[in-house]
């Protein structure tokens, strides 16, 4: 009777033990490699369509490799618990035009546009971004799986400037 | 071996990235709470991440963040105030600032030898990565961080009736929001 008792509880403990294990490879894998994303809103249309499902990697932002050009997940400047899906436009002390101002990215920051110009709350309403707010750099499209691929490159009208 | 690699660093980055580490603390900033005496040594505190999962900080937290000038450096304040108060600054370029949505105020306890809010505007929490809780070593430092917020850098719009009126007028004209 016992020695079933303890059989069974080691096999518990073995099953237990393996989910530990596994969860915790998987908490390093998202959490350091790369995870998948899903995109909701317009903002950045034509690019990337709401629900669609985008594979980042955490690699690049960890060491700052992050460039103009690049479509990057970061938190939400007004809410930490949100996440956006913007354009970095412009880098620190790059200049940038909005509007009729201008202004001159500080050190440490980047400039966030959503490729949707006329949908997106973005840098033009908040302002410069601290770098350090960027959490993944997208790569590709995986679903919808007609779209697998590449996401395109800069817009026409996102000429450096 | 291998395998013992395979599951071993997995499960002790988990452990560090879900319950918190132990730092060394550089710099005068903190003082007299953290660093006591300049260049005899340095604390090491225990940043616990298991109390930062939700963002829920309260005025007078010590916390370490991402520095707003430079992803690569962490530095470690006192959040004075959290979104929608009003903060006198010390030597910002306004005087009186209302912590946007999202947003904190940090700055270290020793007032005019740190860089802090004073000097880059309010922060976003999300660069928040961890709570300071307690001074692990040199053994004799050992002793918890309490949360403590400083009478006279209390939010103006959480300050008793009689202090808030004096304070209100004497920063109220140059206010640019």
């Amino acid at each position: 009777m016992t020695s079933q008792l303890y059989r069974h509880l080691g096999k518990w403990l073995g099953v237990a033990g393996y989910m530990v294990q596994y969860g915790c490879i998987a908490h390093c894998t998202l959490e350091f490699v790369g995870d998948f994303v899903v995109c909701k809103g317009p903002s950045m249309e034509p690019t990337i369509f709401s629900e669609d499902i985008i594979l980042t990697e955490h690699i690049t932002p960890r060491f700052n490799r992050i460039n103009r050009g690049d479509v990057i997940i970061a938190r939400s400047p007004s809410n930490p618990r949100h996440h956006i899906c913007k354009r970095v436009v412009a880098l620190g002390g790059d200049k940038v035009k909005n509007g009729f101002h201008t202004h001159i990215v500080p050190k440490g920051h980047v400039w966030l546009e959503g490729d949707n110009n006329h949908n997106s709350t973005d840098s033009r309403s908040f302002g410069s971004v601290p770098a350090g707010l960027i959490r993944g750099r997208a790569v590709c499209r995986v679903w919808p799986l007609s779209e697998l691929g590449g996401l395109s490159p800069t817009p026409s009208w996102h000429v450096p400037r | 071996m291998f395998r013992a690699l395979v599951v071993g660093v997995p499960l002790g980055v988990t452990f560090v990235d879900c319950f918190g580490y132990v730092a060394r603390v550089e710099g005068v900033s903190m003082q007299p709470a953290l660093n006591p005496d300049t260049g005899i040594t340095s604390d090491f505190v225990f940043l616990s991440r298991w109390r930062s999962r939700s963002f829920a900080y309260q005025r007078g937290d010590m916390v370490s963040l991402v520095s707003p000038k430079d992803p690569n450096q962490k530095i470690i304040k006192r959040i004075i105030a959290l979104e929608g108060d009003l903060v006198a600054t010390l030597g910002y370029k306004r005087r009186l600032v209302r912590v946007p949505e999202g947003h904190c105020w940090v700055e270290g306890d020793h007032t005019g030898h740190s860089l802090d809010s004073n000097f880059f505007g309010p922060v976003a929490l999300g660069l928040v990565t961890a709570r300071a809780e307690q001074i692990v070593w040199p053994p004799q430092r050992w002793q918890h961080l309490e949360r403590r917020l400083p009478e006279e850098r209390v939010p103006l719009n959480l300050r008793t009736a009689s202090t808030k009126s004096s304070s209100i007028a004497d920063v109220f004209d140059d206010n640019e929001e």
